[in-house]
């Protein structure tokens, strides 16, 4: 058996808002082993986020609630911990990476005081122990003069040096899982691959599970094991990296495909979108959530859920078009839009 | 920051100038003759004119107000004609008390607003923010000598719990002077207690939408110091801000609050002296109380910048 470290079981999580209940993440499976990486890719709007705020039980306030399922975190049930556990779990057994490094450090407290101060939330040691970690730390991640840099303000950093000092933080936190969410999709292209990198060195080093949230296919391949892609709300397929790459069966996987942007032409108007958007997740029923924007619907698309299922072994798709006895090939022929 | 509180100090003496000049024209403009009223109503009128003579009335009005000057900057504020003792040792008997009201008040409603808005904001929309936000809506559209009186007739007229004139003395002991204070910090301090409350919610009720709280939540911080130490900070400087136009506030109270109370400090001395016209006096007073706004502007901004390191970044960038 291998050792996974979560293990997500149909989870839905909605938000209640006064105009309806939005169903962010609608029926949600997944796990990710001890040090390997799962992918999450979609759109926008998807539900990757909300699904890494209920694993964090950091949902907004009032509003949203996991209304079904599990979260296994190495064997216990994350969504029974009570607030004293939850501390615990939080910033030690799991470390959130968001988007926006700017806004991931309090902006009037100096970089070294907050790393110092999330230490010893977690570990009994003195001020100059914790210090001396963080320093460490920052060395680690290649941030220069780390002794000085302790004393700058998050504002006197760039985004990519504070996307470094979040994975210093987590890197004194010698976490079994980080949860990654869009960990570079606000920085400068040629940071982005060194911040992978480190997080992937991290790995190496501690042995941690990574949960990565992503638009970028490209990521995937560099950085995955598994890759689930999720459609407003729902898994529509999850298989390996190496699988999808080779062979994506699910319609809405091979728009995202075609929407990789070619970094090669360097121009921006290689970038083609999947035409058509997101359904409005209050609204979602009986139906394939695809269904208005798929060039392969068959009428039974807008009459029934398709099910998620294991197509070939390890590679599930929710799709009425895929199936054991009948499967679609990319492209093959294109419906009436 | 020296550079910045040099500058600051040397902006200060054109500011004071206005103000010498605004109270020297001002008092000049009060209708009524000092000599006559300090000498009373049964003086002759050859008593009078020495009377002026000898108070410098007679010399024009530019060489009143280039001797004024030049005594002020040897720090000789004059000699206050109805008391007939130097300003400076009338002001610095009067000073002490006002301070105590002001200061006391303004401390009191620091400690209450601060806590309340913050649990206000964190309850958003509870009774307890719903009760908290009424009472500060009806505490700062108070108009502060209805209040003043209001308080007198119930807790000194109806109710005989508190006096209500003067300070009483620390010769009958510490409560003597506390239960005379009772009333009119109680007065002084409504206002900026309502004031303090509603900025404090509001400040923090838009930090804690902030996405960085979320972070701080996700490195498993304890919900305390997440509220009290992060999102209180980046809370703080529009708190300080307005609390630092209270102070300014905080003296005109005092005039009216000490009237009412006949409590002996700065208010009573500068009304009892423009209805003496008591030139010298009403000029020293409002020149100190002047300068100790100006200082007092000087400290708030100042604690800004340790509050905001981004405030000091960005006028080190300025340079102006
Ligand atoms: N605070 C909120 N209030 C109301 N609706 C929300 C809130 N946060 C998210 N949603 C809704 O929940 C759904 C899922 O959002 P989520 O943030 O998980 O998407 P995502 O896949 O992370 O998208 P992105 O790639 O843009 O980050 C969306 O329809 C979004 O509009
Ligand atoms: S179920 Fe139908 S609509 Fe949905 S992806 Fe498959 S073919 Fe397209
Ligand atoms: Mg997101």
């Amino acid at each position: 058996m291998a050792d996974v470290v979560l293990e997500v079981k149909d989870l839905k999580t909605y938000l209640f808002l006064a105009s309806g209940v939005v169903k962010a993440v609608d029926g949600v499976s997944f796990g990710i082993e001890r040090g390997k990486t799962l992918g999450i890719v979609g759109e926008s709007g998807s539900g990757k986020s909300m699904t890494a705020s209920s694993i964090m039980r950091l949902l907004p306030k009032k509003i949203g609630k996991v209304v079904e399922g599990e979260i296994n975190f190495n064997g216990k049930d994350v969504l029974t911990f009570n607030s004293k556990e939850l501390l615990e779990f939080r910033g030690k057994d799991v470390v959130l990476i968001s988007q926006d490094p700017m806004t991931s450090l309090d902006p009037v407290f100096k970089v070294g005081a907050q790393m110092v101060e999330m230490i010893r939330a977690h570990q009994d040691i003195s001020v100059e122990e914790a210090k001396a970690l963080s320093i460490e730390s920052l060395k680690k991640v290649g941030i220069p003069n780390p002794e000085s840099r302790m004393n700058s303000y998050p504002y006197e950093l760039s985004g990519g040096m504070c996307q470094r000092v979040i994975i210093a933080m987590a890197i004194t936190a010698q976490p079994k899982l980080v949860i990654a969410d869009e960990p570079t999709t606000a920085l400068d292209v040629t940071v982005q691959a060194q911040v992978l990198n480190l997080l992937k060195e991290m790995q190496q080093n501690l042995d941690t599970s990574i949960m990565l949230i992503t638009h970028n296919l490209g990521i995937v391949w560099e950085m995955c094991d598994d890759v689930m892609v999720m459609y407003a709300g729902k898994t529509v397929e999850y298989t390996s990296a190496k699988e999808l790459y080779s062979e994506a069966l699910h319609p809405y996987t091979w728009g995202l495909l075609e929407s990789i942007p070619k970094l090669s032409h360097e121009s921006k108007s290689e970038l083609t979108t999947i035409p058509g958007t997101p359904p409005d997740l209050r609204l979602t029923g009986e139906a394939c959530n695809f269904h208005n924007r798929c060039p392969y619907a068959i009428p039974i698309c807008s009459e029934k859920v398709p099910e998620l299922l294991e197509i070939k072994e390890g590679h599930f798709v929710a799709c009425h078009r895929q199936t054991k006895e009948s499967t679609l090939a990319r492209g093959e022929e294109f419906g009436d839009v | 920051m020296v550079k910045m509180i040099l500058q600051r100090l040397i902006q200060i003496i054109p500011t004071l100038l206005v103000v010498v000049t605004i109270t020297f024209v001002l008092t000049r403009l009060i209708p009524g003759n000092p000599a006559a009223a300090v000498l009373g109503p049964q003086a002759s009128v050859e008593e009078i004119e020495r009377m002026e003579e000898e108070m410098g009335l007679n010399d024009s009005l530019g060489k009143q107000y280039v001797d004024y000057l030049k005594n002020i900057v040897k720090g000789d504020f004059g000699k206050s004609y109805s008391y007939n003792i130097p300003v400076m040792d009338l002001i610095t008997e009067r000073i002490p008390n006002t301070l105590l009201i002001s200061l006391t008040s303004l401390v009191l409603a620091i400690l209450i607003s601060i806590p309340l808005g913050i649990v206000s904001a964190i309850k958003q929309y509870s009774a307890f923010d719903y009760i908290a936000m009424v009472l500060a809506l009806v505490g700062v559209s108070m108009p502060i000598f209805w209040l003043g009186l209001m308080l007198v007739l119930v807790f000194s007229v109806n109710l005989g719990w508190l006096p209500s004139l003067g300070m009483g003395s620390m010769n009958n002991g510490l409560w003597d002077v506390v239960s005379h204070m009772i009333l009119p910090v109680a007065c002084l301090a409504t206002i900026p207690t309502a004031t303090f409350t509603r900025i404090t919610r509001s400040s923090m009720l838009e930090v804690v939408n902030n996405d960085f709280i979320k972070s701080l939540r996700a490195r498993g911080l304890k919900e305390r110091v997440i509220i009290y130490k992060h999102a209180l900070k980046n809370a703080l400087p529009p708190v300080i801000t307005v609390i630092g136009l209270q102070l300014a506030a905080a003296f005109t109270g005092a005039i009216l609050t000490e009237t009412i109370f006949s409590w002996p400090g700065m208010g009573t001395l500068i009304t009892g002296a423009i209805e003496n016209r008591d030139y010298m006096l009403v000029q020293g007073a409002v020149l100190i109380t002047a300068m100790a706004f100006v200082f007092v502007n000087l400290a708030v901004d100042l604690l800004y910048m340790v509050i905001n390191p981004k405030v000091n970044y960005e006028s080190k960038g300025g340079g102006a």
